[in-house]
């Protein structure tokens, strides 16, 4: 079996060979076992995570906890079934009992490995120093104190404050029967600002975050801890003067960055290969149609430096790319995973992931976003006689069979005569997947990715995505308030 | 594939003798008080779709955590790592974290006095759950599916038929005195059809069955048709115009809305204001025909105990039946021992503990007592409204009470489903939807551990076409 890259190894492959006592033979042996019954693929997946929160809440440091896992997933491929097996015990005996509970998915002669392991040249797009257990706690402690002291300075109105620090440090280890072998140690951090507000009798919230695949030095500017608590602040204070969102089909304009969570839930899941491989989606067979006004485009772009959603490899080992799902208004693509790829025979965008070690991985999104246009975002909503303009939002979900989505806007004023008028209370919007962007009539040329707070979930399974557009207008849209 | 491989020995480790060891390990490094949990769980699913078996799963994993104090100072570390090296790690990880948070003068393990657990059997676990051989299991799943796609010529795909199966095992210890442990056994059975229409558009939904030992599940088949028939009656749904009318919650999503409520009186968002019911305690809050129970006692009809069911909650507090709303008045807000104190109040024992971090509130079996109606009856006495079978979305805000929800159902004209409706949403203020509840059905049935009969709310906006 050759070596996996000669020259110096990075440290996170050694990193399992080390602490764990993985060897290359250890990996050869249960992918052998694994495909002991006749599967026709196997691969191993071993993750290591150490993750650490901080919270401060009323001005004082209350909470602090940090956790340790790791494990390693074994599945197997036979046809379409997929057989899986995970152990939190990397010793060589409970690996290849995981191995051979795997293996029993196929029913046949055992099948050969490819002699030896080929290391495909990863990106390398997470700018931070990998710090592991010793972290410098005092610096993140300084990141919430300061987000608590700004969030407090900056209104009367503000009665609660709650500021919290997230980070883990992500170790993957892949070894696949085809002879793809692949590490990456994943970096993830996140800042977050909870303030409550009270005037009267009104009570409201207010939130924001921020974060990414990168180091402390990214909280300054747009992501400083003054920035998120005045952000926060302001959302709060702004919905204790709102107005009851109205109700109904309207012209709808979305500000930039997270309000890309539409493209996400209305074509994103749609465009998993999964899905569509299936005939369960509600986009199946649509390739080649138009799907979206010809301003529309829109990719998924895994390669983005120090972003949430990006990733070296996926959790199968595949390089991540930039994928374009819909080109000026054409279906182009759909994300797909090894699996999917296999049966389909469309290129492996390099979208297979998965929570943990615990999940089978399937197609993802990574970081998805709309292509900026050519209109002046004052001059799109200049053009909106009465409507709603949302700037920020809470969760989606989409209905992948019939195409349904909704987002949740948490900031959103009504639109009269071209102008920003009151604020609205909080609203679901509802579309239709395939038509929602047809009604797309402007797009503006101020493109801007999130600040990097998107958790997916499908099938159970969450994994850090982004999101981004530049501000839209949609013609029509329905507006699930209580208002006239 | 004939059969699943036998189960390596997992008995090697005791999990109390584990907690207890590190409640010691962690007091002899200095910690004043500690706890420790453990977890160990046996996970299988298969999902067979078309026919065919499409994913099979198997494993078992073990945790353990730990939350210290120093006096008023506390932190909490968790790992999968159970060798005495990673015990060491777990605990002085612990010791240093806590050095760096700040002294709560509210934090601290509950009164040694409150500790407490069910001495009666509550009937949690089932060993059959895993005593099907690895061909049986596969059948459930094949047989639901299969009762699905044969129900009607319309349903053409599917995303297929399940059967899972678990058990787990908790244990909790400190060094107040507290000691105890139980395991736990769930399984299931789920079918998820999908359907097409004459025009091509594709609706898909489902149904399950789940029980803590195999002899409760209802019958694959019986699966498998309700599934096909809550797809089938999904076609044609089409989108109705803005306006104000009753709604009907179907109790699969009725069950959301009592959850909101739970949420909305938990302890830590009322201390923090950050609920539409703090201050409201002894006030009137809903209708008078609401009641709703939080029970960690119960057994079911079959003798069972409840999925919400358990001898202690999460701080080792023995478990009991709290009432959340009596005849529409706010009786008890729901609280940990965290809570309790910030308020000055008891904890009611709904603490619920993870591996990680610190004590959360958690419910039972949380429930609405159940009204005389019939689900007939109560749509019957709609002229013109909708009944709401799935909803969709996160727009569920508990500090302003301001709901909006994505739905689908049917529309109800003089009594009577006329047509599926899509892609509309209800909304409305849960302070006034809870006084606005004007029927409650008879047909309250615990599929989980939060459930509510049929639930008709005047005065929500729909929004449409």
């Amino acid at each position: 079996m050759a070596t996996p890259a000669a020259s110096p190894q990075p440290s996170h492959k050694r990193y399992f060979f080390e602490k764990f006592g993985i060897t290359e033979r250890i990996l050869e042996r249960c992918l052998g076992e694994a495909l002991s019954a006749g599967g026709d693929y196997a691969d191993l997946y071993f993750e290591s995570v150490i993750s650490t929160a901080l919270g401060v809440d009323e001005q004082i440091v209350k909470s602090a906890s940090q956790g340790t896992s790791a494990g390693c997933g074994i599945r197997v491929l036979s046809g379409e079934r997929t057989g899986y097996a995970y152990t939190d015990n990397l010793s060589p005996e409970r690996l290849l009992h995981a191995a051979r509970t795997a293996a029993l998915i196929a029913s046949g002669p055992a099948k050969q490995l490819v002699q030896g392991f080929t290391e495909a040249a990863a990106a390398d797009l997470y700018p931070v120093p990998l710090g592991g257990f010793d972290l410098d706690l005092a610096a993140r402690l300084e990141l919430i104190l300061r987000a608590d002291r700004a969030a407090r300075a900056a209104d009367a109105r503000i009665v609660q404050v709650r500021a919290s620090y997230s980070e883990e440090l992500r170790r993957i280890l892949i070894a696949a029967s085809d002879g793809a072998f692949a590490s990456d140690t994943q970096p993830l951090c996140r800042l977050n600002v909870f303030v409550i507000a009270k005037a009267g009798a009104i009570t409201t919230k207010g939130s924001t975050g921020a974060g990414g695949r990168a180091g402390l030095d990214q909280f300054v500017g747009s992501k400083s801890p003054e920035h998120l608590a005045s952000e926060a602040v302001r959302g709060a204070i702004l919905q204790l003067g709102a107005v009851a969102a109205p109700a109904g089909e309207m012209q709808v304009v979305l500000g930039p960055g997270w309000p890309g969570i539409l493209l996400h839930e209305a074509v994103g899941h749609g465009l998993e290969a999964d899905f569509n491989r299936k005939k369960t989606s509600a986009f199946a067979g649509l390739i080649g149609q138009q799907v979206a006004n010809s301003k529309v485009t829109v990719v998924d772009n895994g390669t983005m430096a120090g972003r949430r959603g990006s990733l070296n490899v996926d959790d199968e080992g595949s390089p991540t790319q930039e994928t374009v799902l819909i080109e000026n208004g054409i279906l182009k693509g759909y994300l797909t995973d090894k699996l999917s790829s296999r049966l389909t025979g469309a290129a492996n965008t390099g979208s297979g992931r998965r929570e943990s070690y615990h999940c089978i991985p399937m197609p993802r999104m990574t970081n998805t976003y709309m292509l900026a246009g050519e209109d002046s975002p004052e001059d799109i909503l200049k053009s909106v006689k009465r409507g709603l303009y949302a700037v920020n939002f809470g969760g989606g979900q989409v209905d992948i069979t019939n195409g349904k989505f909704v987002f949740s806007a948490s900031e959103a004023y009504l639109i009269e005569d071209g102008k920003i008028t009151a604020p609205v209370r909080d609203a679901t919007l509802i579309g239709n997947g395939p038509e929602a962007l047809k009604y797309v009539s402007m797009v503006g040329h101020d493109l801007k990715l999130d600040e990097g707070i998107g958790t997916c979930g499908k099938d159970g399974q969450s994994v850090p995505v982004g999101v981004g557009m530049p501000t839209i207008k949609l013609d029509k849209m329905t507006v699930g308030g209580t208002g006239r | 594939m004939a059969q699943t491989a036998s189960a390596p020995d997992l008995t090697g480790i005791d999990l109390e003798s584990l907690t207890a060891d590190v409640v010691k390990l962690a007091m002899k490094a200095g910690a004043s008080d500690a706890e420790a949990v453990a977890r160990e769980g046996d996970e299988f699913s298969v999902n067979v779709r078309m026919g065919e078996v499409e994913t099979l799963k198997e494993s078992g994993s073990r945790a353990l955590g730990l939350r210290l104090f120093l006096g008023r100072r506390s932190a909490s570390t968790s790992t999968s790592d159970l060798t005495p090296e990673g015990i060491r790690l777990l605990v002085d990880g612990a010791l240093a974290l806590a050095k760096v948070t700040e002294e709560d003068d509210f934090t601290g393990l509950p009164d040694a006095s409150e500790f407490g657990s069910i001495d009666s059997d509550l009937h949690l676990y089932y060993e059959d759950v895993y005593s099907l051989a690895g061909p049986a299991r596969i059948d459930l799943a094949r047989r639901a599916e299969a009762a699905a796609l044969e129900t009607d010529p319309r349903i053409t795909n599917s995303d297929g038929g399940s059967f899972d199966a678990a058990t787990g095992r908790k244990v909790l210890a400190n060094s107040r005195g507290f000691a105890g442990g139980y395991r736990s056994s769930y399984a299931g059975v789920s079918a998820a059809p999908i359907a097409v229409d004459a025009n091509g558009h594709k609706q898909r939904d489902g149904w399950w069955t789940g029980a803590r030992r195999l002899l409760d599940l209802e019958s694959p088949e019986s699966i498998g048709k309700e599934a096909a028939r809550r797809t089938l009656r999904r076609l044609g749904a089409r989108r109705v115009p803005t306006q104000s009318v009753p709604i009907v919650f179907a109790p699969e999503v009725a069950r959301s809305l009592i959850g909101s409520i739970f949420e909305a009186a938990s302890g830590d968002a009322i201390w923090r204001s950050a609920s539409f019911l703090a201050g409201k305690l002894g006030e009137q809050i809903a209708a008078s025909t609401l009641t709703i129970i939080d029970d960690h006692t119960m057994l079911l009809p079959s003798g069972v105990g409840g999925f919400g069911t358990s001898p202690f909650d999460g701080e080792g507090l023995p478990s009991r039946r709290t009432v959340v709303v009596e005849n529409g008045v706010l009786r008890n807000y729901m609280l940990n021992t965290y809570t309790a104190r910030k308020l000055g109040m008891k904890s009611t024992h709904n603490g619920s503990r993870g591996l990680a971090g610190t004590p959360g509130i958690g419910c039972g079996n949380l429930y609405l007592q159940p009204g005389q109606l019939t689900p007939d009856d109560i749509i019957g006495g709609v002229s013109a409204g909708l009944y709401v079978t799935s909803l969709m979305g996160f727009g569920v805000n508990v500090v302003t009470g301001d709901y909006s929800q994505g739905a689908t159902g049917q529309w109800i004209e003089n009594g009577q489903f006329t047509h599926a409706v899509e892609e509309v949403t209800v909304a409305g203020n849960l302070a006034e939807m809870l006084n606005n509840v004007t029927a409650i059905g008879n047909d309250l049935v615990f599929r989980g551990s939060v459930a509510s009969p049929t639930l008709r709310i005047d005065g929500m906006t729909i929004a449409g076409a």
